[in-house]
């Protein structure tokens, strides 16, 4: 047998002990819930790069920094343009900010604080029910840790006619804050749900948000995270996702932002002829390091994924993709395509890509590849022969290679506005 | 005088390629160069433009009197050079609008004009695509992408048209093109004809000549121009072939 490594108590000992001082909002059932997740953390500790799945993303040196909860504040900043019409949730810090919240009606939304729906049984039977937390233990710290975020509540057959846009902003220096969100999407529901990650320049401070989606049958949910966090933040994000028959489910995972950024997607497709499409697009600099983790579970047959991830990395930066496809025996007729294109703009910069198959049934559609490359010479020369001068050239060509990322998000105000975000975060580039 | 190249020599890694190429262009004169396939034709156009995968070895390029080869590919299409490229690039994720226009605007600036605002250019490129007989669909794809082989020629000629260059050199613009694309690609280059505009033509055949009707033709080989001549040259070549061009090789070695 060999020895096991005990690592070192001390971080994981603040949150316990946090915990045991907080008093958390929740009946006895979420109650219980809590102190489950919370032994599950104590159990597992923090992730190391000893564990397989976090082998190239190294949290210790984030940890050191003695993360608090931090007080309700007024945010005064700008916030991104919204779309016409919709509702919009905005936490500072982790609580709510009534003054900054937009909380009109929309038809078939059922939209509300997470803090008021505690009584609810049905919907504290749902947290952790998604995104389980036995073997993760950042998802274990937000199940027990959060005190609000949002539920979103979608009528079956309602087709919401405007996005329901959530923003988390941290403004702290040592802030800790847990965001959790709910969406249960009711069968043939249609909808489009913006979660935007924010913090104010400098500050060094930790989410760890966790977002549950149940699509029901026949549901189309469009899903976009956009991590814009400060340049000094730890973000750590889940998105688990359950379908039924017949829906559709389609991520949008932008990550620019935070020195260390770990988002983990898990989707399972657990009714037939379920659709996914997971788009992701991350654009590093100077020291940044962002990893993107997700799986895709083909639990039913003539179930499809298409999965995109693209990144452009400048600088020292580092990142890392890991797309784990598992093809239940009973998912014949699975179709899935995994693609991953990386763009290298320095010398420095390093990306580790890793596709990961299990596949169990024999009936199946299954391809992957992974690409890293640099600007097309070529195509450059081609830009400074029409006039376009080199740097320009350089940072429009990279652009483009983003350009299928943005061009496939249906919510305008965000296209918009990421694309011109995109282009001066290129044009800036890791120096 | 528009173009002066001489004793120009140019190598590709350890290879020479042009071995001393001189050359004259004058405003309004059409020069077609002609030879065999690694002649060094594509190689002279790439030079030209400013191609840095050759590197110059030899010899000076006077572009209305200034030093060609000390500019960058950019300063030298924003003073007025134009290369249509044998394999045009396909440039996914950018349009030929955005990328035109940015084109055209730096091109602008780098000669101290105003930036061109979006319906004014829009107004240029409608007029030029009409002129050309471009379909305006072309306008918003990707450029190039998914273009079949003769729209990617008439981007080139359609390109050149919105720039205005006072220099075009045109590499194998005729190559893999059928009878009608090669009628199109051709009454687009007459079109730009002008008195105040050279061009140099470069073709391994003769057919482009017969519809763009050259004022010298130039033979070229093992990197050197060895024969030049009037029109009449390119269809005597049409006749006898290159082999000529090896057996007067032995001949002289």
């Amino acid at each position: 047998m060999s020895a096991t490594v005990i690592p070192a108590r001390e971080y994981e000992e603040r949150y316990l002990s946090a915990f045991a001082g907080a008093t958390l909002p929740g009946g006895v059932r979420l109650g219980s819930t809590r102190q489950a997740a919370i032994e599950r953390f104590g159990a597992l500790g923090f992730p190391t790069t000893h564990n397989e799945a976090w082998k190239y993303t190294n949290l210790a040196p984030f940890l050191k920094t003695p993360y608090q909860p931090a007080p309700a504040a007024v945010f005064t900043g700008d916030l991104p343009a919204a779309s016409p019409g919709a509702p919009r949730l905005v936490f500072v810090n982790g609580h709510f900010s009534q003054e900054r919240s937009d909380t009109r009606v929309l038809a078939g939304l059922k939209l509300s604080r997470f803090k008021d729906a505690f009584t609810r049984r049905s919907i504290v039977d749902r947290i952790g029910a998604t995104a389980a937390f036995a073997e993760n233990a950042l998802v274990a710290l937000n199940t027990a840790m959060f005190e609000d975020g949002a539920l979103i509540e979608i009528e079956d057959g309602a087709v919401l006619e405007a996005p329901v846009e959530l923003l988390f902003i941290t403004t702290s220096e040592g802030a800790v804050a847990y965001p959790r969100i709910l969406i249960v999407a009711g069968r043939d529901s249609q909808a489009r749900i913006v979660e935007t990650y924010r913090g104010s320049g400098a500050a060094g401070y930790f989410t760890a948000s966790v977002s549950e989606v149940l699509v029901a049958d026949g549901a189309v949910i469009e899903h976009y995270k956009l991590q814009e966090e400060g340049e000094a933040a730890l973000h750590f994000g889940m998105l688990a996702v359950r379908q039924g028959a017949s829906s559709h489910f389609f991520s949008h995972n932008i990550a620019f932002g935070a020195a260390l950024a770990r988002n983990e997607i898990g989707v399972v497709l657990e009714g037939e002829g379920a659709d996914c499409n997971l788009n992701g697009l991350y654009v590093t600099a100077g020291r940044q390091h962002v990893d993107n983790y997700t799986t895709l579970d083909h639990a039913q047959p003539h179930t499809t994924s298409h999965e995109m991830y693209k990144g452009v990395l400048d600088g020292s930066s580092q990142a890392v993709f890991h797309g784990r496809i598992i093809v239940r025996p009973e998912a014949q007729k699975t179709d899935a395509i995994q693609r991953n294109k990386n763009l290298l703009l320095s010398d420095g910069a390093v990306i580790n890509t890793q596709p990961q198959l299990e596949i169990y049934a024999d009936d199946v559609k299954c391809t992957h590849g992974a690409t890293v490359g640099q600007v097309d010479a070529d195509a450059i020369f081609y830009l400074r022969s029409r006039g376009i001068p080199l740097e320009e050239a350089r940072s429009l060509l990279t652009y483009a290679f983003t350009g299928e990322m943005i061009s496939a998000m249906k919510v305008e105000s965000v296209r918009e506005r990421l694309g011109p975000l995109l282009l001066e975060r290129l044009a800036r580039g890791g120096r | 005088m528009l173009l002066e190249i001489k004793n120009l020599q140019a190598r590709v890694a350890d290879k020479p390629i042009l071995k001393g190429i001189d050359l004259a262009v004058n405003a309004g004169e059409v020069h077609a160069i002609m030879g065999p396939n690694g002649s060094g034709k594509s190689t002279l156009a790439q030079v030209l433009a400013g191609r840095d995968v050759y590197a110059v070895t030899g010899g000076e390029v006077l572009y209305q009197g200034q030093n060609l080869l000390a500019m960058k590919p950019e300063e030298r299409a924003s003073a007025g050079i134009f290369l249509a490229f044998q394999y045009p690039v396909e440039i996914p994720g950018v349009s030929n609008m955005y990328f035109l226009r940015a084109a055209l605007n730096a091109q602008r600036k780098y000669r101290g004009l105003e930036e061109l605002d979006a319906m004014d250019f829009l107004a240029l490129v409608k007029e030029k695509a009409k002129l050309l007989g471009l379909d305006e669909a072309l306008l918003s794809r990707p450029v190039n992408e998914g273009f079949s082989g003769g729209e990617k020629k008439r981007n080139e000629i359609f390109q050149m048209a919105v720039l205005e260059p006072r220099l075009a050199v045109l590499d194998e613009t005729d190559s893999g093109l059928d009878i009608d694309a090669l009628r199109a690609v051709a009454a687009g280059i007459n079109t730009m004809r002008a008195p105040d505009r050279g061009m140099i033509v470069v073709t391994h055949y003769q057919r482009l000549l017969s519809y763009v009707v050259p004022d010298f033709v130039h033979v070229m080989h093992n990197g050197r121009i060895v024969r030049s001549g009037g029109k009449d040259l390119a269809l005597e070549l049409e006749k006898q072939g290159y082999a000529w061009l090896e057996e007067q090789a032995a001949v002289g070695s």
